[in-house]
C-alpha cells in the first residue's frame, strides 16, 4: 500500500496538478470550483506536516523523481526555509479559494470559469513546485508554469486593459525567467550540475580557473528573478497586472507569486553562492539594499498620489517588496529572519487588502478612492478589515507588521547601520499617508450615490477576510510560530546547513 | 479551394502516409530519435492540411472540437498518471521499474505510455489553436 | 590567422551572444507587439544555443547505446532545451494568442498608438 509520508514532496505537487487535470475536464464553474477547493484544502495538510518532520528532526526531506539518484536525477528537497514558504503558499491558496467562488463567479463569463479555475490551481502547482525543488532547471519549468497560468488570469481581466498588461507581463515575465536559464545555463557549462546542494559544493573549486561565467551567471539570475518579485525599478510591469486583474487573481498573485519569486532569490544568494564565492566578489547585496531603499521611497511616493485603489495597492506592494529584499541585502541573521517574517506577513495583510477591495468591486464595482466615500458605513466589517490589514502594512505596533520592521529595524542597527531605521520608520510614516487617504474617504465623508446601494459581501467572501485580518492581529502578538521558522531558516542559510 | 482537384486528390493520397509516418515516429521514439512530441505535431499537420484544402467544417467532423478540447487535459492525465502505479509498490512518483520485470523493458513501456501522454496532448494543443483562431473575423 | 582562432573555437558562443543582444534590443526598440515577440523568440532561441554548444562532444553520437561506439554527446542539455523549447513554444502561443485579443479591441497593434488614446478607466 501506498506510504503517504514518503511521498510528501511530491504530493505536494501533484494534487493541485491532478485538480488542475480534473477541472479542465469540468465544464461548468461550479464543479470546478469544488475541485478547485479539494486541492487548493489537501495543499497545506502536505506541507505542515513536511514543515513539522522538518522542525522535528532537523534534517531535511530528500525526494528523487524516478529514482534517479540526486545530482543527475530532479531532487526535491524540503528544508525550514521552503517548508515555511510551502506553508505560506497553500494557505493563502485555501484563503482565496473560499473568497473565489461568488468573487469569479461575478467577474468571469460562465464558460470561462472552468478553465479559470484550471488556471489558478496550474499557477499554484507552479509556485509550489518552485518552493519543492532542489535543481535549478525544474525551478524555471516550474516558474514558466505558474507565469503562463498567471499571464492567463491576468488577461481574464474584465477591462481590456487586462489584456495589455497581460501582455506586457508576458513580455518582462519572459525576459526574467530568460535571464534566470541563461545564468543556470552558464553555471551547467561550469559545474556540470543543476542540483543546488550540488552546485554550492562544485562553485567553490570552480571559482578559481572560471570566475568570469559563474559571476555573470550570479548577475544573470539576480536580475532575472527581480523582475519577477518586481524589485524597483524592474516593477513596471506589476502596477498595471494587478490593477486589471480580476480581484481573486490579485489577491491570490499579491499574496503568493512575488514571495515565491524572494524564495528563489534567497535559495541562489545563499544555498547556493553564499557558500561558493566570497561577497565581495561582485557587489550584489550592495546593490539590491540601495534599490530596496529606493523602492521603499519611490513606490510609496506614487501608491500616495494614486487615484486607483487596485494600483495604489499594488505600489504598496513593490514598497513593501522593498523592505524583504532589504533584509536580503543586509544578509545577516536579524535580516534573513526579518526578510521571511515579511513574506509571510506581508502575504496576510496583503491579501487581506485585496480581499477587501474584492469585496467593494463585488458590491460597487467601483476601484477610484473618491468615488467610494464614506463606504465604511455601507460595508463596515470589510473596511474595519481592510483598516487593520492597511494599519498592519504601516507597522503599528501589535499587528505582524511591526513585527517585520522591528526584526528590519535590528538587523540594521546590527550591521551598525544607524541611519537604515530612520529609512525604515519615515517610509513606514508614508504608508500612513496612503493607508490614511483611503481611511479618510471610507470613514469621514458622507456617503455618496455611488455606494448607496452597497452592503457586506457574501459570508464566503467576508470570512477569510476577517480570518486574515485576524491573523494579522495574531501573528502581531503571538510571533512563536513565524519568528522561531524563520531564525531557524535563516541561521540554515546563513551557516550553509543544507 | 474547392475546384482545385490536384490539391484535393494530393491531400487524399498523402494524408494516409503521414498519419502512419506520425504513428511510426511515435513508437519509434521509446528507444531512437522520435517521440510523442513530434509525432504529435506530425499528426495535427496531418489535420491542419486536411482542414486547409477541405474546409474547416469538414476537419471538425473527423476532429471535433469538443472531442479536441477534451484531449488536451487527457494527455496530461496520462502522463501524470504513468508515475503513480510506482508509488504504490514502494518506488519513486515517475519511477517505471513497476511495469516490468526487468529495468530496461519496465522502462520501455514506462516512455511508451508518456509518450502517449505527449502525442495526445500535443495532437490536440496544436489543433485546438488552429481552431481557436482558423475562423475569427469570419463572423 | 591566429587573431581569429578564438573566434572560431568560440563560434557557438559569439553566435549566441549575438542573438540574445538582438532579440533583446528588438523587444526593446520595437513598437509594434508581433515585432516584440519575434525578439522575444529570438532572445529564448540563443538559449538553447547556450545550452547545446557544451552538450556536443567531437565525435560524440547520439547517446544509444551500441556496441558499435564509444564515444557519446551529453543527452542533458538537448533534454532540458526539449523543455525550454516547449516552454518558449507555449509563451510564444499565449503572446501571440493576447495580440489576436488586444487587436480585436482596440483594432491596433503599435504600443504608441494605443498608449495614445490615454484612456484611464
Amino acid at each position: 500500500m501506498i506510504r503517504l509520508s514518503e511521498h510528501l514532496p511530491i504530493i505536494q505537487v501533484l494534487v493541485p496538478l491532478f485538480g488542475a487535470i480534473l477541472t479542465a475536464f469540468a465544464r461548468r464553474g461550479t464543479t470546478a470550483w469544488a475541485i478547485a477547493a479539494t486541492a487548493s484544502v489537501l495543499a497545506p495538510f502536505v506541507s505542515a506536516a513536511m514543515l513539522w518532520t522538518v522542525f522535528e528532526t532537523g534534517r531535511p526531506i530528500s525526494y528523487v523523481m524516478g529514482s534517479w539518484a540526486a545530482p543527475w536525477g530532479i531532487e526535491y528537497r524540503v528544508d525550514l526555509l521552503n517548508g515555511f514558504v510551502l506553508l505560506l503558499v497553500s494557505v493563502i491558496g485555501v484563503a482565496t479559494i473560499s473568497y473565489a467562488r461568488k468573487s469569479v463567479a461575478a467577474e468571469i463569463d460562465a464558460h470561462k470559469q472552468a478553465w479559470f479555475y484550471t488556471m489558478y490551481l496550474l499557477c499554484l502547482t507552479g509556485l509550489l513546485g518552485i518552493a519543492v525543488t532542489g535543481d535549478a532547471f525544474n525551478a524555471f519549468v516550474f516558474l514558466e508554469v505558474s507565469s503562463l497560468a498567471t499571464y492567463v488570469l491576468i488577461g481574464l481581466g474584465r477591462h481590456r486593459r487586462a489584456l495589455l498588461a497581460a501582455y506586457q507581463y508576458l513580455i518582462m515575465g519572459t525576459i526574467g525567467a530568460t535571464f534566470y536559464i541563461i545564468g543556470v545555463g552558464l553555471l551547467y557549462v561550469v559545474t556540470g550540475t543543476l542540483n543546488f546542494a550540488d552546485l554550492a559544493d562544485r562553485l567553490g573549486p570552480a571559482m578559481d580557473t572560471q570566475a568570469r561565467p559563474i559571476l555573470a551567471a550570479l548577475a544573470f539570475m539576480t536580475v532575472g528573478i527581480c523582475l519577477k518579485l518586481a524589485l524597483f525599478p524592474l516593477h513596471a510591469w506589476l502596477p498595471n497586472a494587478y490593477a486589471y486583474a480580476p480581484s481573486f487573481a490579485t489577491a491570490f498573485l499579491a499574496g503568493t507569486a512575488t514571495k515565491v519569486a524572494v524564495y528563489l532569490l534567497m535559495r541562489i544568494f545563499f544555498s547556493v553562492f553564499a557558500i561558493a564565492i566570497p561577497a565581495s566578489a561582485l557587489p550584489v547585496t550592495e546593490v539590491i539594499v540601495i534599490l530596496s531603499v529606493a523602492a521603499m521611497f519611490i513606490a510609496s511616493f506614487s501608491a500616495i498620489f494614486e487615484e486607483n485603489a487596485k494600483r495604489m495597492l499594488a505600489y504598496s506592494s513593490v514598497a513593501q517588496i522593498g523592505y524583504i529584499t532589504l533584509g536580503i541585502g543586509l544578509a545577516n541573521q536579524l535580516g534573513l529572519s526579518a526578510s521571511l517574517i515579511h513574506v509571510f506577513n506581508h502575504a496576510l495583510m496583503k491579501t487581506a487588502l485585496f480581499f477587501a477591495l474584492g469585496a467593494i468591486v463585488y458590491r460597487t464595482g467601483l476601484v477610484n478612492i473618491s468615488q467610494l466615500s464614506g463606504i465604511g458605513r455601507r460595508m463596515p466589517l470589510t473596511i474595519a478589515a481592510f483598516v487593520v490589514a492597511g494599519l498592519g502594512i504601516i507597522g503599528v505596533p501589535g499587528t505582524a507588521g511591526f513585527i517585520s520592521k522591528w526584526y528590519l529595524a535590528m538587523a540594521a542597527i546590527d550591521k551598525g547601520w544607524w541611519w537604515m531605521v530612520f529609512l525604515i520608520v519615515a517610509s513606514s510614516l508614508l504608508a500612513v499617508v496612503y493607508v490614511g487617504k483611503f481611511i479618510e474617504v471610507a470613514y469621514f465623508r458622507e456617503p455618496g450615490p455611488d455606494v448607496a446601494e452597497a452592503h457586506e459581501p457574501p459570508i464566503s467572501m467576508l470570512l477569510p477576510l476577517l480570518a486574515l485580518a485576524f491573523a494579522t492581529v495574531y501573528f502581531g502578538i503571538d510571533t512563536r510560530l513565524t519568528t522561531s521558522v524563520a531564525e531557524a531558516a535563516a541561521s540554515a542559510l546563513l551557516g550553509g546547513a543544507r | 479551394m474547392k475546384f482545385d482537384l490536384i490539391l484535393r486528390v494530393g491531400t487524399k493520397m498523402i494524408l494516409p502516409f503521414i498519419l502512419l509516418f506520425a504513428i511510426y515516429v511515435h513508437f519509434h521514439g521509446d528507444y531512437g530519435p522520435g517521440g510523442g512530441f513530434q509525432a504529435g505535431v506530425i499528426l495535427a499537420a496531418g489535420i491542419i492540411l486536411y482542414a486547409m484544402v477541405f474546409g474547416l467544417d469538414a476537419a471538425r467532423r473527423i476532429a471535433p472540437q469538443g472531442l479536441v478540447e477534451l484531449l488536451v487535459p487527457t494527455g496530461v492525465a496520462v502522463f501524470a498518471a504513468a508515475g503513480l502505479p510506482g508509488m504504490f509498490k514502494d518506488f519513486r512518483y515517475l519511477d517505471y521499474g513497476v511495469y516490468g520485470h526487468d529495468f530496461l523493458h519496465a522502462h520501455e513501456w514506462g516512455i511508451l505510455i508518456v509518450e502517449t501522454g505527449v502525442i495526445i496532448t500535443v495532437f490536440s494543443t496544436m489543433v485546438a489553436i488552429f481552431y481557436a483562431f482558423a475562423d475569427r473575423g469570419r463572423g | 590567422m591566429s587573431q581569429l582562432t578564438p573566434l572560431i573555437d568560440h563560434f557557438n558562443y559569439f553566435t549566441t551572444i549575438f542573438l540574445m543582444v538582438a532579440g533583446l534590443y528588438i523587444v526593446i526598440a520595437r513598437g509594434n507587439m508581433i515585432k516584440k515577440l519575434v525578439g522575444l523568440g529570438l532572445f529564448q532561441t540563443s538559449v538553447y544555443l547556450l545550452y547545446l554548444t557544451p552538450g556536443k562532444i567531437v565525435e560524440g553520437t547520439a547517446p544509444i547505446i551500441d556496441p558499435r561506439f564509444q564515444v557519446y554527446s551529453n543527452p542533458l542539455p538537448h533534454v532540458l532545451i526539449l523543455t525550454a523549447i516547449v516552454v518558449g513554444v507555449a509563451t510564444l502561443a499565449l503572446g501571440l494568442a493576447l495580440v489576436v485579443r488586444i487587436s480585436e479591441e482596440y483594432g491596433t497593434i503599435e504600443e504608441d498608438e494605443i498608449f495614445a488614446r490615454g484612456e484611464d478607466e
